[in-house]
């Protein structure tokens, strides 16, 4: 029987298998950030232990920094003994650390890929658990513990227990304007926030294939808010024209040497999957949360879910918990909501073609009165990127924030926060209770319909924008 | 990680079940940068009645923690494990643990010893009788005896097996560092590297 591109990747890096015990897995890609790395480095050095491969190690700062005044000291100690933390740690161990004011620093899962270290077939971990992200090269990326940080560090391996494999097949195309994060949303309010559970994904079929590798990683990113551990695609020439001439790349021989092995990165035709899912593309629109999980979605054009509608007491109760927290009426047209924020950003949505599509949208009109939008690029190379096309320009004289890399407004670990009772609609990953703030409303959306809501100050898309 | 064999030590009667992860340590001491320093956040908010068990002079220098059924619920949080270390616990009584909490300790080398409810109750009665009571724990031999006071106990037996060895998860992986450089110089040419190894 054939084997799944996750099995493949999975069976191209055991290193030791017995009877009864997990399977030793190489990791080729280690991420670093300075949250959940300082206890596993403090583990090193109490055991006498060294880093064993800090040439497959990468660090640098994202999820505590400022993105405004970042020439200055960190104001929160925390936050500033956290880096200072992993300043010494990278140094003391030789591991290379793009910290902020680098050229290459911001969020990890934009950085790797775009530095070109994320490639297909790789085994990527990271201590956050949207490492999934770099799934959307072929790659068998997931999210671990700081125990497992250290053991990483210590043994470039991991002892790990097989998942489950998961297709996902999107058939048909995309209608127009309907992005990468419309579907993803839309397959979490399909299969809940645990239908991916003990599952790697593999996202299949002719609307995944349709996408650029920016799309891809937005796809996987979000495999997580399924339960899943991992999410992928099989790499093919998008892929391959992402990659080719990036600086981790590899070059000349070993370039067409590593494109012929990476073409061997698919599902064979005879490979059962444990399970499949298939959804209709062109059935889809552009899609919103409305509750307190990735998975309490509905179409934009649709209003909020009345909990008398289902008979199940505990769905019911769900339902009416959230709407209470995000201080919602049932049978609200989700159209009618007023935002206070919109945030454009994150691990999910702060790359270059996210930016542009919010600078076309913004292009020639106002953010509306009374809303805050900030524009945060993923990293300084997106930042100088959307400068050089005059992006930052267009933001401006929208009345938008222009801020500089780092995780900000998604996670409420840096200064970049909501205010209790503020409602966002944000191009993150999650809207659960206090994310982006205490008593913060997240509403989740496409970078597309952050813009037009900005435009408007009610949720939209930007096909309810009249002409300029 | 240093082998347990055996340990003899004063023990603290933890007459309290459900003692979950909150409370042995709170989540606004979760925010630090090391793994040290914990132990004077363990059980924070008990800590402030100066009747609370650990707060009493006769118990201080313990390291055996005699608790109630179900100890180490909640948050999987691996301070919890490291909070109870750093305060000088090296064993952890009870009928009951939490599964996540197990499997924490194991990895950093808390000894869990599982022994019946009502050998709990005699070591209570016994500990606080004579708080100077040695209590003495024999991993080889899977037994606990405090004077008259003797039990076997049950601990997962890959857990013992690596506890007696004093090796960690990493410890097991390092001693198949064999088999990781053989596979290593199997690895493609083409696959990134980020820096020359420090070597």
């Amino acid at each position: 029987m054939g084997q799944t591109l996750a099995e493949k990747v999975w069976n191209e890096h055991v290193v030791r298998q017995a009877e009864g015990e997990p399977d030793l897995l190489y990791i080729d890609l280690h991420l670093i950030h300075e949250v959940t790395s300082p206890q596993a480095f403090d583990g090193l050095r109490d055991a006498g232990r060294v880093v064993r491969r800090p040439d497959l190690t990468m660090a640098t700062e994202d999820h505590n920094i400022p993105t405004v005044d970042i020439d200055k000291p960190l104001a929160d100690p925390i936050a500033k003994a956290q880096v200072e933390a992993l300043t010494l740690n990278c140094r003391e161990f030789g591991v290379t650390l793009y910290p902020l004011g680098n050229i290459d620093q911001g969020i990890v899962h934009v950085v790797g890929p775009q530095l070109g270290l994320t490639q297909p077939g790789m085994t990527v971990v990271c201590g956050d658990s949207h490492t999934s992200t770099h799934g959307a090269f072929g790659a068998l990326a997931f999210g671990i513990g700081t125990s497992q940080v250290e053991h990483v560090l210590a043994t470039q391996t991991l002892p790990l227990k097989p998942f489950k494999t998961l297709a996902i097949n999107i058939e048909g195309h995309l209608p127009e304007g309907v992005t990468a994060k419309d579907l993803i949303l839309a397959v979490i309010a399909q299969i809940g926030t645990g239908g991916g559970q003990g599952y790697v994904i593999e996202y299949r079929g002719q609307a995944i294939r349709d996408l650029s590798m920016e799309a891809r990683m937005t796809i996987c990113n979000m495999s997580v808010e399924a339960g899943a551990r991992a999410g992928m695609i099989a790499p093919d020439d998008v892929t391959f024209d992402y990659l080719e001439g990036r600086q981790f790349a590899p070059k000349d021989e070993l370039w067409f040497e590593a494109v012929k092995h990476w073409r061997t990165l698919v599902t064979d035709d005879d490979a059962v999957f444990d399970a499949e899912v298939t959804i209709d593309a062109s059935s889809l629109t552009p899609f919103v949360t409305w509750g307190t999980n990735p998975g309490q979605g509905i179409p934009l054009g649709d209003s909020i879910p009345n909990p008398s509608d289902f008979d199940d007491p505990k769905a019911r109760a769900a339902i009416e918990k959230a709407l209470l927290y995000m201080g919602l009426e049932a049978g609200t047209s989700m159209r009618d909501v007023p935002v206070d924020t919109v945030f454009v950003g994150s691990c999910t949505n702060g790359r270059i073609e996210d930016l542009r599509v919010v600078a076309e949208i913004l292009d020639g009109r106002q953010v509306a009165d009374g809303v805050r939008l900030l524009i945060v690029p993923g990293s300084v190379r997106v930042r100088l990127e959307a400068e050089a096309e005059g992006l930052h320009e267009i933001f401006l004289a929208a009345g938008a924030e222009w801020r500089h890399a780092g995780c900000s407004m998604c996670l409420a670990m840096n200064p970049d926060k909501l205010t209790p009772g503020e409602r966002s609609a944000s191009t993150s990953n999650r809207n659960f209770e206090g994310r982006q703030g205490p008593g913060g409303r997240t509403h989740l959306v496409s970078p597309q319909v952050a813009a037009a809501t900005a435009v408007i100050g009610r949720f939209a898309s930007p096909a309810d924008l009249t002409s300029v | 990680m240093e082998p347990f064999i055996v340990h003899t030590g004063t023990a603290v009667p933890l007459r309290h079940s459900n003692v979950d992860t909150d409370q042995i340590i709170p989540a606004e001491y979760l925010k630090r940068i090391s793994r040290h320093g914990f132990g004077d956040a363990l059980f924070a908010a008990w800590r402030k009645d100066p009747n609370f068990e650990l707060n009493q002079p006769k118990y201080s220098g313990a390291s055996i923690l005699v608790a109630g059924h179900d100890f180490g619920t909640g948050s999987s949080r691996e301070h919890a494990v490291w909070a109870l270390q750093d305060y000088g616990f090296r064993v952890v009584l009870s009928s009951r643990f939490a599964d996540i909490f197990r499997g924490n300790s194991g990895n950093v080398g808390l000894l869990t010893a599982i022994v019946p409810e009502d050998f709990i109750e005699q070591l209570w009665d016994a500990i606080e009788a004579d708080p100077t009571l040695a209590v003495t724990v024999d991993l080889q031999q899977q037994t606990v005896t405090a004077g008259d006071l003797s039990s076997a106990f049950e601990v997962d037996s890959h857990v013992r097996g690596r506890l007696l060895k004093g090796l960690d998860d990493i410890g097991i992986t390092l001693s198949y560092a064999d088999a990781v450089t053989e596979f290593e110089q199997r690895r493609a040419a083409f696959l990134p590297r980020i820096a020359a190894p420090a070597s």
